[in-house]
């Protein structure tokens, strides 16, 4: 397809090596970029005239639990002026996880960050508002780790006693 | 020794609490007030807490906090197998769940590469707009019981409840259905059951217009409802609404159009806009919307295909039971599928569906074994959920109730 053709051009020509892999499973454009480079990126992606990713839908990550960069953050962007939607992928290693925040461009990702950084304790530089989306506030664990056990770890949640 | 209720832990506090006695009704007035509403709260569908920060009966901020119905679905899928997770679909909007069960499947197809046959699709699509009348019936008859007009949920129950018996004539269940397949669906929808879905959509148009008739003349709905909470096209697009809060807005977004999954561009249909963006006008579309539904139920029952409701992909879709229990190599792959998987290959997929309440989207990332590596479900409610603390700013308290009703987030998909 044209598009998705033009993407990668405009993203090789504006970050050349930082642009590291390209794939396109099922349709589904996927591009891995430099993890320091990712507000670069979604500033392009975002203020093109002719690409317009006005609209970010979902931000996760993938613990890879054995690689050497254990997390990839993944970024869903979608553009309603071509009607695409685009996949950003960074890699990020394991020690102190963090990646810088794209909610300056798109403020949705604010929430979707948020739930990131709960599951995976990645941490998004310059969020206005790194709280802990789902689980309670003094909680010690990152639960979408592979480490973490489905059974949960027995004592990490304080349950109510006996009033 | 005085007895002192528990919930003071801080002595110096309580004790300060007992001296001053001097503290007037013109010092409350004056000061700001933080409430809490929520979790247990009627009006905030499900278990959403907000934090507000009042100026007398102004909220100046308001905060969602989120989580107290979560679940970790995302942790178990990684753990189960992928025709395991379907009935775990119905748990996440529990207002539509067909829907759900399609897009799951949808998804997972789409990371196969099968496709289920024709008449599958059409089935699918006929409970995705049951579904979809059944949630905005919901959606409607709370939203205008919130805002004191107790009759209507009587009556959008009623309309639902007759949905309820379509899918349990269907699937065997009224609410956790898990009808889906993956290549196809559970059982075959028989004659009965395609004349009661029709019978059901030849009365509930005029159903349909006396609810119009009984909030549409009521002053004080529509005075409730004008002008509060509004959200302008751009701050929508940026807060990532999708569906009808987006559309409420002004933006023509809809999966269904945009990217057409099963075989709705087969199907003729418009997608309501309204320009407003205020709590009436996400009223006003979810009426249109289940008017559109209703045009495309009956173009589906009229086109619906004959054949095969499985995909024949013995290595991917589960036989029918007779067969299993009749014939070896069903057998075999009835063994094999639901011991060890179904094995998609490496790689990850992105889909998203229209869901009643927006774009619900499945992440799903294989590394070619029988589960999941990671599945990320992208729900429409938590996603719109991002817009209260904006729309409640500057609203009055009473607003607040108004807001979430119109923005109708279900927080079984929020929480996941």
């Amino acid at each position: 397809m044209e598009m998705k053709e033009l993407i990668v051009e405009k993203l090789k020509k504006n970050f050349g090596e930082f642009v590291q892999e390209v794939t396109d499973f099922r349709n589904d454009l996927s591009i891995t970029i430099a993890s320091n480079k990712i507000v670069d990126v979604a500033k392009i992606l975002k203020e093109d005239p002719e690409l317009e990713f006005v609209m970010c839908k979902d931000v996760t990550a993938i613990d890879w639990a054995t690689r050497k960069n254990r997390f990839t953050v993944v970024y869903h962007i979608y553009s309603f002026k071509n009607n695409i939607t685009l996949r950003i992928k960074a890699n990020i290693a394991e020690e102190s996880p963090a990646i810088e925040s794209v909610t300056s461009v798109w403020p949705s990702a604010n929430w979707y960050e948020r739930e990131t950084y709960d599951m995976y304790g990645i941490v998004f530089k310059n969020h206005p508002d790194l709280r802990r989306m789902y689980m309670p506030e003094g909680f010690q664990y990152h639960p979408l780790r592979k480490e973490f056990p489905v059974l949960g770890i027995p004592g990490s949640l304080p349950l109510p006693g006996k009033i | 020794m005085e007895q002192r209720p528990t919930v003071y832990s801080d002595e110096k506090l309580f004790k300060k609490l007992l001296e001053d006695k001097n503290i007037t009704i013109e010092d409350a007035l004056e000061n700001e007030m933080v409430i809490n509403m929520g979790p247990q709260h009627p009006a905030t569908h499900g278990v959403l807490r907000l934090v507000l920060r009042l100026d007398g009966e102004t909220v100046l901020s308001a905060l969602p906090e989120l989580g107290y119905l979560h679940r970790g679905y995302e942790k178990m899928a990684e753990e189960m197998s992928y025709i395991e997770f379907i009935p775990h679909t119905d748990r996440l909007d529990y207002t539509g769940t067909m829907c759900n069960n399609v897009a799951y499947v949808l998804a997972v197809e789409k990371l196969l590469g099968i496709e289920a046959p024709k008449r599958a699709q059409y089935i699918r699509m006929m409970i995705a707009e049951l579904s979809r009348l059944a949630a905005h019936m919901v959606a409607i008859g709370t939203y205008a019981m919130d805002v004191g007009a107790v009759t209507m949920v009587m009556w959008t129950f009623r309309e639902r409840e007759k949905i309820q018996d379509i899918f349990d004539r269907l699937a065997g269940a009224r609410f956790t259905t898990s009808y889906t397949r993956i290549g196809g669906v559970a059982s075959d929808a028989d004659s009965v059951t395609l004349k009661m879905v029709r019978d059901f959509l030849d009365q509930f148009h005029s159903a349909l217009d006396e609810m119009d008739k009984l909030l549409l003349s009521n002053k004080i709905f529509i005075d409730r409802l004008e002008g509060i909470g509004v959200l302008s096209k751009e701050d929508a697009i940026a807060l990532g609404i999708t569906g009808p809060n987006l559309r409420a807005s002004g933006v023509e977004y809809d999966v269904r159009r945009a990217k057409p999954y099963l075989f709705y561009n087969e199907m003729d249909f418009k997608i309501p806009t309204y320009t407003d963006g205020d709590c009436l006008a996400r009223y006003w579309l979810r009426g249109d919307e289940v008017r559109e539904s209703v045009k495309i139920l009956y173009q589906i029952l009229d086109k619906m295909p004959q054949g095969e409701i499985l995909a024949n992909e013995p290595k991917h879709t589960l036989a029918h039971k007779a067969e299993i229990y009749t014939k070896m190599e069903e057998l075999i792959h009835d063994f094999m599928i639901i011991n060890y998987g179904i094995n998609p290959p490496v790689g990850d997929v992105f889909f998203s569906a229209e869901n009643p309440k927006g774009e619900l989207g499945f992440y799903i990332v294989s590394n070619g074994s029988g589960h999941p590596w990671k599945m990320k479900i992208r729900s429409p409610s938590f996603c719109n959920l991002q817009a209260i603390a904006q729309l409640c700013k500057g609203a009055m308290i009473s607003d607040v109730i108004a807001i979430i009703g119109s923005l109708d987030p279900v927080m079984g998909e929020a929480d996941k």
